[in-house]
């Protein structure tokens, strides 16, 4: 009942505002199923976090939408190209316009960090000289938090999350419109967690990003995500903002964000607000 | 949207002006970076009052011509001017490489290392035989501390699971010396020496020899695959805090294992090579078997026979102790244990040859010929 609602607002939502829409989207691994008629839309310009329990297919629903699982069924529409099996030039010219951060930042291990944003650049654009690459690659990689120190050296010389701020570099090496994150603060300190999600939300401001975020971290969740997406039972079960699907009546999604650790995120945020408001007005950017 | 991005200068105000035009996104650039840095100054300003659309590169493509020519940027619109603003503040000299050293620094370094590495691996061997041998020790006085399952489950992986590809070995190895040899003695009117040929070859050196480097390159790198997995997931650490020995535990087994299958696949690999070369002989040199084995038996002496059987289980030690040496040696990352890997096996090989030669020298000298 109510998903056939959902439904229907999603698929008035006109084609040109939704940057990837996933339709009917069917998974499976051997026996078993991960995901059945999955549906999902992501707006353009929008943070979407994308939740669920471990095993309920976050990273496998990633993997279909960029190309690296190909799925029984269904359908994945980015930026109104269908993408499911395409190699042609029109899905290469969609694949350029997306960037992706890997959970470890997958860099290139043999490649300086410097080298590793240049990767992309060289493979499609090999009109852009050396030295204009070089400069590239040190406004990108200063452009995600790291120092210009980082540069030359190789990836098993970075901390984890110096070598997730590389892998980010490298994935908005060639100026994507969209941008996929899979766990980009797990195993980072608090202070660094805070710090990659407000970089992220920065560079969304600054560059226009829709970002496909997937997240364990409540954190992360209220602070920088615009909508919300809930998977399990092998689809999204609701996609809102966080107040929005406080008020659903699901006992997975009741337990998530009023479990302690929920509570504890919606505390932090709320004293973040007051803190803003009460210091300074200019403190909304 | 996809137009090509443009340079035009004109003069405007008794000053040159650069006006830019089009899509200046990374897919329309084409040659605007080069052609921007050909302009030469003195120019005013930079409009991009005619950009449809900009991203960060072609941003700081401006930015930096800008800087360069010591122009102002005019008739940005929000975007355009946010991206420029954006790009600049991060404008600092980054380097892309390491620094590179001198051709000669770095073969000295090289070898410095080379040398430095070699050393602690040896010393490291030897400290690691002497720990196995206190770990053995323990084992012989408390023997219910031996774990009999691990052994026996070795013994399959290193043993039984080894048969196919060592005895197709040693059959390819026996006719080919036979082959070989009987090409060479047959100009000597001799073919019936190819029988000794085969049967004290393989039973003094091949059939070991051969056996000792397919172990080393099945079980000795797996062992140093496994331990070396082990210590990167920290289960070896894991072992020690709830009072296993890793010795006891992981390298005992494992060592033991290699020790006692060594002279038997050994033995093995020798008769199958000599029925190769049996084989051979029937079939190319009209030898028939009978005659074949009662030649063996008159030119072949047993102690050709222990000649193998007593090398193998020392080769079985080096081969089981540098795999686990090398894969408890792994500290980082994932990376290492492929290079651990591929050192045990270089390793094992390499001493296995240089004990066995030293075994050729003792054994002629005990006139064991």
């Amino acid at each position: 009942m109510q998903q056939a609602e959902e439904r229907r607002v999603d698929d008035a939502i006109a084609q040109d505002e939704v940057a990837i829409r996933v339709r009917g989207l069917r998974n499976s691994f051997g026996d078993q199923v991960v995901h059945e008629k999955l549906d999902l839309d992501v707006r353009k310009g929008e943070i979407l976090g994308v939740v669920g329990g471990s095993g309920t297919g976050k990273s496998v629903l990633m993997r279909s939408i960029i190309g690296l699982q190909m799925p029984d069924a269904g359908d994945v529409c980015v930026f109104g190209e269908s993408m499911v099996g395409r190699l042609d030039d029109e899905a290469l010219a969609v694949r350029k316009r997306w960037g992706v951060l890997f959970q470890g930042g997958a860099l290139f291990s043999t490649l300086t960090v410097a080298e590793n944003v240049e990767v992309p650049i060289r493979e499609y654009y090999p009109n852009i000289g050396p030295q204009l690459r070089d400069e590239i690659a040190a406004y990108k990689i200063r452009m995600t938090g790291l120092p210009a120190e980082a540069g030359p050296k190789y990836p098993a010389e970075l901390s984890g999350g110096m070598r997730k701020r590389a892998g980010l570099a490298r994935a908005l090496a060639l100026d994507p419109d969209l941008l996929f994150l899979d766990e980009p603060t797990a195993g980072l300190d608090p202070i660094g967690a805070a710090a990659f999600d407000d970089q992220t939300r920065k560079l969304q401001q600054t560059l226009g990003l829709t970002v496909f975020l997937i997240t364990h971290d409540l954190d992360t969740l209220y602070s920088i995500c615009d909508r919300v997406a809930v998977l399990a039972d092998k689809k999204v079960i609701a996609v809102g903002t966080i107040e929005e699907l406080l008020a659903l009546d699901h006992p997975w999604i009741q337990e998530y964000f009023n479990g302690p650790r929920g509570r504890a995120a919606t505390a932090a945020v709320e004293r973040e607000k007051n803190k803003a408001a009460s210091t300074s007005p200019e403190g909304r950017r | 949207m996809n137009k090509a991005a443009e340079l035009t200068e004109e003069q405007r105000d008794g000053g040159t002006v650069i006006r830019l035009s089009g899509n200046l996104a990374i897919a329309c650039l084409h040659d605007l970076p080069a052609r921007l840095d050909g302009v030469q100054g003195p120019v005013d300003a930079i409009d991009l009052s005619q950009v449809d659309h900009i991203d960060t590169i072609g941003a700081w493509t401006v930015h930096s011509a800008a800087k360069r020519l010591d122009a102002k940027i005019i008739g940005a619109d929000g975007d355009a001017q946010r991206l420029v603003e954006a790009v600049g503040a991060l404008d600092e000299p980054m380097a892309v490489r390491p620094d590179k050293v001198s051709p000669f620094t770095r073969v000295v370094g090289q070898i410095g290392d080379a040398v430095i590495s070699a050393g602690t691996t040896l010393v490291g061997l030897l400290g690691f035989f002497g720990a196995s041998l206190v770990a053995a020790w323990g084992l012989i006085r408390h023997p219910s501390r031996f774990r009999v399952n691990a052994v026996v489950q070795r013994f399959e992986v290193v043993g039984v699971s080894a048969l196919g590809i060592i005895g197709l070995m040693s059959f390819l190895i026996g006719i080919v010396i036979a082959q070989q040899g009987s090409v060479q003695l047959r100009q000597f009117g001799m073919e019936m020496l190819t029988i000794n040929l085969v049967g004290r070859l393989t039973f003094r050196e091949l059939g070991v020899l051969m056996t000792a480097i397919m172990v080393a390159g099945r079980s000795g790198s797996a062992f140093a695959a496994q331990l070396g997995t082990m210590k990167l997931t920290e289960e070896i650490d894991a072992m020690r805090t709830i009072g296993v020995s890793p010795m006891e535990a992981l390298v005992m087994p494992r060592t033991l294992a290699v020790v006692v299958m060594m002279p038997l696949l050994g033995f093995y690999a020798s008769i199958v090579a000599v029925i190769g070369g049996g084989f051979l002989c029937a079939v190319a040199l009209d030898i028939p078997p009978i005659t074949f084995v009662q030649r063996l038996r008159e030119v072949v002496p047993i102690t050709d026979l222990w000649v193998g059987l007593i090398k193998a289980p020392v080769f079985g030690i080096i081969i089981a102790l540098s795999g686990c040496y090398q894969g408890m040696q792994v500290k980082a990352n994932a990376e290492e244990v492929g290079l651990r890997t591929t050192a045990a096996v270089v390793q094992a090989i390499f001493l296995v040859i240089v004990i066995d030669a030293f075994f050729a020298v003792f054994f002629t000298w005990i006139g064991w010929n």
